[in-house]
């Protein structure tokens, strides 16, 4: 890559991220759902449908929420400032796939049978884990605008550094619901780990050396 | 309590899934034509691969414990498994078995009893009276199916071993061999799979030897060439691809339990009223029909209870779980 070229990248233009990156990412992101929604239609979610459309949209919350932690790392290693622009965007997403998540759970599962899932969450803790992550996501997606960052000042800092935790307990919540082979949420938690660990090795290169 | 008693009208297994498609002949051709081009010779071929293009078997004995239920089709109950020694995804056993070649077979039996040795398959086959028997199938995990099995009565075979009076249960052991079963590689599971029943149980009525799907060979990675069924208990138990069987004194450590004691008992009875520690057993997602339909009430051994429920009286069924 020439100078000329790393330079065009490191300094993409609003109208370029606005133009183009930012919908190109949108439709990326959209696409596990239009694809299980084109399976849906078209009887493409296997044996058993349910355990697929779950299964699915929990794996891509999961994904989308490691990416949504992997900005920062990725921002300091290549210098591309604008990166941060698109991480709100991942951050809904998360939340857009975690809420699909919740309703394949209380729709198609329980068939919103409310009394059975206010047992079921309390009583189960892998759904108890699972509901909690939920939970804290929800504060992060309803102060994700301009305006609230703008009014809760410190405070939204604070708030968001729950987004540090929430993927421990996705994970431990995924690890909980198998029966035997634990490969996949090991995978997962081998991602979250190096993404913190990116992070303290920063801050301690940031830290003034005695 | 629904019972199961069949119907003389009830459906034929070919009037369900049309045959091309069950016998996946497409396939079936290609492997044979390429084969023979490549070595002319059908000696070569497996002796599994020369499935004929018709069932292997017709003028199956009908059982009356088969349910009328709506039968799951050829492709939900062959391409949706749990079969660990092909890979620990439900559809991994559907492609990871294809390879396996389960000719010739034998079985081992040994423990308390008079006619210990080694048996060949086909001979047992031979002498057994094969039915028909439709049965309902629930998977621990909180899914079901209803499958039409080809087998013979498990009683009806152990008693020609004379079993003696320290015979107090039956062990059941898969084969254990990575290089034909791929997902023994992995150290998910204490290999070689362990399954076993009480002796009573054992004796009950209803559990099979299958050894057949549809009124054809059973697919491998339904547990070819010989596995056990026992409609009443969680699919687990239903141990596949069966080469040893041991009548024992002491009751058999079976591969889930050592797994995990606290999830899955030995006993493994299908009951609405004890759950799994991490998820309910209330009702069952019932493989096959539409997914916006709600789940279907789990009952009380499978449904089974006129036939089972008596080898429980007494029992503390949350305790013996």
């Amino acid at each position: 890559m020439t100078d000329l070229k790393r330079n065009a990248l490191k300094n993409i233009s609003d109208r370029q991220l606005l133009l183009l990156i930012k919908p190109s990412l949108f439709i990326l992101c959209l696409l596990p759902f239009i694809l299980l929604l084109i399976a849906a239609l078209t009887d493409g979610l296997g044996t058993n449908p349910v355990e697929t459309l779950t299964h699915d949209t929990g794996q891509w919350a999961l994904r989308l929420l490691l990416l949504t932690l992997a900005v920062t790392p990725l921002r300091r290693l290549t210098k591309l400032n604008w990166l941060i622009k698109l991480r709100r965007m991942l951050g809904l997403f998360t939340f857009f796939y975690a809420l699909l998540h919740l309703i394949t759970y209380i729709w198609l599962d329980q068939f919103f049978d409310w009394s059975e899932i206010l047992l079921d969450i309390p009583k189960r803790p892998f759904i108890t884990i699972g509901f909690i992550s939920f939970v804290l996501l929800l504060p992060l997606a309803l102060t994700s605008t301009k305006a609230m960052q703008r009014r809760l000042k410190k405070r939204w800092l604070t708030l968001h550094k729950l987004v540090y935790v929430i993927p421990l307990l996705v994970v431990i919540h995924f690890t909980w619901s198998l029966k035997a082979d634990y490969s996949e949420p090991f995978l997962y938690a081998s991602i979250f780990i190096i993404l913190m660990l990116a992070r303290i090795l920063y801050s301690r290169k940031k830290a003034p050396q005695f | 309590m629904s019972i199961i008693i069949k119907k003389p009208t009830a459906i034929q297994p070919s009037e369900i899934t049309p045959k091309s498609v069950y016998l996946n002949r497409r396939k079936f051709m290609q492997q044979t034509v390429a084969a023979s081009l490549l070595l002319s010779l059908d000696a070569a071929l497996p002796a599994w691969a020369n499935r004929s293009p018709e069932p292997r078997w017709s003028d199956l004995k009908k059982s009356p414990f088969s349910t009328d239920e709506t039968v799951n089709s050829h492709k939900d109950i062959t391409t949706y498994n749990n079969f660990y020694e092909f890979g620990s995804g439900k559809k991994d056993p559907h492609k990871n078995a294809t390879e396996f070649d389960p000719q010739p077979w034998s079985i081992v039996v040994e423990g308390e009893c008079e006619k210990k040795g080694t048996y060949d398959l086909e001979e047992f086959i031979k002498s057994s009276v094969l039915e028909e028997r439709i049965y309902r199938l629930r998977c621990v995990e909180g899914w079901s199916m209803v499958i039409p099995w080809v087998g013979f009565s498990l009683a009806d075979m152990l008693k020609k071993f004379e079993p003696n009076s320290k015979a107090k249960y039956v062990e059941f052991t898969t084969l254990y061999d990575k290089s034909r079963m791929p997902g023994q590689k992995t150290r998910l599971l204490h290999w070689p799979y362990v399954e076993g029943l009480r002796i009573d149980e054992a004796m009950n009525e209803l559990p099979i030897m299958a050894v057949g799907l549809y009124g054809d060979v059973l697919p491998n990675q339904n547990g070819a060439p010989i596995r056990l069924v026992v409609p009443w208990k969680y699919g687990f138990k239903s141990i596949k691809s069966i080469v040893k069987i041991r009548f024992t004194e002491t009751q058999p450590q079976t591969t889930w339990n050592r797994t995990a004691p606290k999830e899955y008992g030995f006993y493994s009875n299908v009951n609405p009223d004890v759950d799994h520690p991490r998820w309910s057993q209330k009702k069952e997602r019932v493989i096959g029909r539409p997914f916006w339909e709600p789940k279907r009430d789990t009952e009380l051994f499978n449904g089974y209870a006129e036939q089972v429920a008596h080898l429980y009286k007494g029992m503390d069924l949350k305790k013996y779980f």
